[in-house]
């Protein structure tokens, strides 16, 4: 297998198969795969597409009926929440606490992960356990904790306690993919550092890290998506200056109505840059998802 | 000491089992420094972020503590909280609720995603495949709390293009979030929505894998697909598959940020699944020792899950 690569993050589809040559004989068999797979193509775009033309539309074309599905557009939506001023504010919280979280997990977790990859030690086995397991424990048994620690530390309005608490998801992503990143690269090239005399450190550094850098910035591309795309933890432990976007994104919804286009507009700033990484990451969305179970 | 059995790189079924343990071995016996100062950092990091916060909610969890009435202080109760949840017939049924969705959605997923992937593999449509392909991750990357938003402006009664389109056939209209049935099976669908892609691009990368001569060979010994895919890709397809499994488990367990938006665990607590019932007696209950009792049950279904899970699917370690 060879290093991974964000460019090669697709797979090639089996190759043609006897189906292949079966359906170019059978009309019937074509057509409705062509069906098939135009239903499957709306059912993926058509939600993203109604949340991107809400944003543009007034909003007395949000409520049309029949709907609109062709428009003037419009930017008076953005303009409206960019002059309001918490969107963007929370869009820069969460670009700075997904980010600080991002480079924290990557500087703590790639060291582990090489020696996962290369040392032998009593206890790796439950280490290895450890790390997987966190996947599994539900973020609200965390928040709770986390709830009364920043309160009592007096860090309820910090982005700091964000930062904190991603780690608990980010590292151990890292860890689980730089770890078969780190084990791609030959043994024999540690080898011949050793023989140079350069120590353990100085192997990592200068020569595994710069080898194993495309799977780590795999990794770092998911924590910053996982850690951009997250919820809970923003809901629960933070206030109105330090809250992400997709909160205040649900803040739109009052009980005195919904602001549609504004809301979607805010989501749309939220879903576009991730949708762009992950057209390029594609692959390797799967592989985080799956904590790397899944080539 | 006896040496760990190595785990079998099954290169065949993609699934390379705990990647750690595969190193070769080396300096056994002196205690080597170096791994230790390596793993230092991620271990205490993750000691100070992960378990101490799980200790506290344990001790919370003894403790009557009600923020909400700050006079009353929180003194120790026991056993009390745990008493009170185990009788507590809304946390039973926010557990069964959140086990109704598995059974509602990740059969179907399965099926629609392996369909998904067969029909992508195979069709002679290569270019809108290949777009398919692309388009797969949308739903997979889209924010949680974004689809959530999305579903209330598509499920809309009044103005929803949901119910438009419904419309034009004579259906509906809808109420989508209106009743206990309704909610919950608009909940299902939306998770579908947004999950069925994973698990069609995982039995992708299964279905690359099946040499593609195999298959033309099972082709020429019968003429059904149904046995090209049970004996031939399905064996490829499982790991995968099994991978799924786990990961869809934790996730509909961890189910909050979607549903908190689209339904607020509502109509009356029709769609609370565990998650949501525990932030409620949490943070809009602010009963802190109550909900802490809950996480820490929720936590130990969790380990014990994720235990019998990760033996079951890195078995090759403990044989």
């Amino acid at each position: 297998m060879s290093t991974q690569t964000l460019g090669s993050a697709r797979p090639a589809l089996p190759a043609r198969t006897a189906a292949t040559t079966r359906a170019r004989r059978g009309g019937v068999g074509a057509l409705l795969q062509l069906l098939a797979l135009l239903l499957l193509i709306l059912f993926l775009v058509l939600p993203i597409y109604w949340m991107v033309a809400t944003s543009l539309k007034t909003t007395g074309q949000t409520f049309a009926i029949p709907p609109r599905f062709l428009f003037q557009p419009t930017l008076s939506h953005y303009r409206e929440i960019f002059s309001e001023g918490a969107v963007p504010r929370s869009l820069v919280n969460s670009l700075v606490v997904a980010l600080a979280s991002t480079v924290a997990a990557v500087v703590l977790g790639t060291p582990a992960a090489y020696a996962l990859a290369r040392f032998d030690f009593r206890g790796k086995a439950d280490l290895w356990f450890w790390f997987i397991s966190n996947r599994f424990i539900s973020p609200i048994v965390v928040a709770l904790p986390f709830f009364l620690l920043a309160r009592d530390l007096d860090l309820l309005n910090s982005r700091l306690v964000l930062v904190l608490v991603y780690l608990t998801f980010n590292v151990p992503l890292v860890v689980w993919l730089s770890t078969d990143q780190f084990r791609l690269v030959p043994r024999e090239v540690d080898d011949a550092a050793l023989v140079d005399g350069a120590g353990p450190w100085r192997t990592f550094f200068q020569i595994n890290l710069p080898l194993a850098t495309p799977g780590i910035a795999v990794a770092a591309i998911l924590c910053f998506v996982f850690s951009w795309n997250e919820f809970l933890f923003s809901l629960v432990l933070t206030r109105e200056q330090t809250r992400t976007a997709p909160v205040e994104a649900s803040n739109f919804m009052t009980d005195f109505g919904t602001r549609w286009g504004p809301m979607m507009a805010t989501g749309t700033l939220i879903v576009l840059p991730v949708l762009i990484f992950a057209a390029f990451a594609s692959r390797h969305l799967v592989r985080g998802l799956t904590m790397g179970a899944v080539k | 000491m006896p040496r760990l059995p190595l785990p079998r790189t099954d290169a065949r079924l993609g699934v390379v089992a705990s990647p750690a343990l595969a190193a070769p071995r080396r300096r056994r016996g002196r205690f080597n420094p170096t791994p230790a100062l390596m793993l230092l950092p991620a271990v205490l990091t993750l000691l100070a972020v992960g378990i101490y916060p799980l200790i506290q909610a344990v001790n919370t969890s003894f403790k009557l503590y009600q923020i909400n009435k700050p006079r009353q202080g929180t003194p120790y109760v026991g056993l009390d909280n745990y008493q009170t949840v185990l009788g507590d017939g809304f946390f039973w049924r926010s557990l069964l609720r959140t086990g109704q969705l598995f059974l509602y959605t990740v059969p179907l997923q399965v099926v629609l995603g392996v369909g998904i992937a067969l029909l992508l593999g195979a069709t002679r449509w290569r270019g809108l495949a290949l777009v398919s392909r692309v388009l797969l991750v949308l739903p997979i990357a889209t924010t949680p709390t974004v689809v959530g938003l999305v579903g209330r402006l598509v499920y809309d009664q009044e103005f929803g293009v949901l119910n438009w389109t419904l419309g034009l056939v004579g259906l509906g209209p809808v109420s989508w979030v209106g009743s206990a049935t309704a909610a919950m099976f608009t909940i299902a669908l939306t998770d579908t929505w947004q999950w069925t892609p994973f698990v069609a691009l995982v039995a992708l990368a299964g279905l690359t894998a099946v040499p593609p001569d195999i298959v033309e060979a099972s082709k020429l010994d019968t003429d059904r697909w149904w046995d090209t895919f049970r004996h031939v890709q399905l064996p490829f397809l499982l790991p995968g598959l099994t991978a799924v499994l786990i990961i869809r488990t934790a996730d509909i367990l961890k189910l909050f940020d979607m549903v908190f938006v689209l339904t607020r665990g509502g109509p009356g607590v029709s769609t609370e699944f565990v998650s949501v019932y525990i932030q409620r007696v949490g943070f809009r209950i602010f009963d802190l020792g109550i909900a802490s009792a809950q996480g820490v049950l929720l936590l130990v279904l969790c380990i014990v899950l994720s235990r019998v899970y990760i033996t079951l699917f890195y078995r090759e370690i403990e044989a």
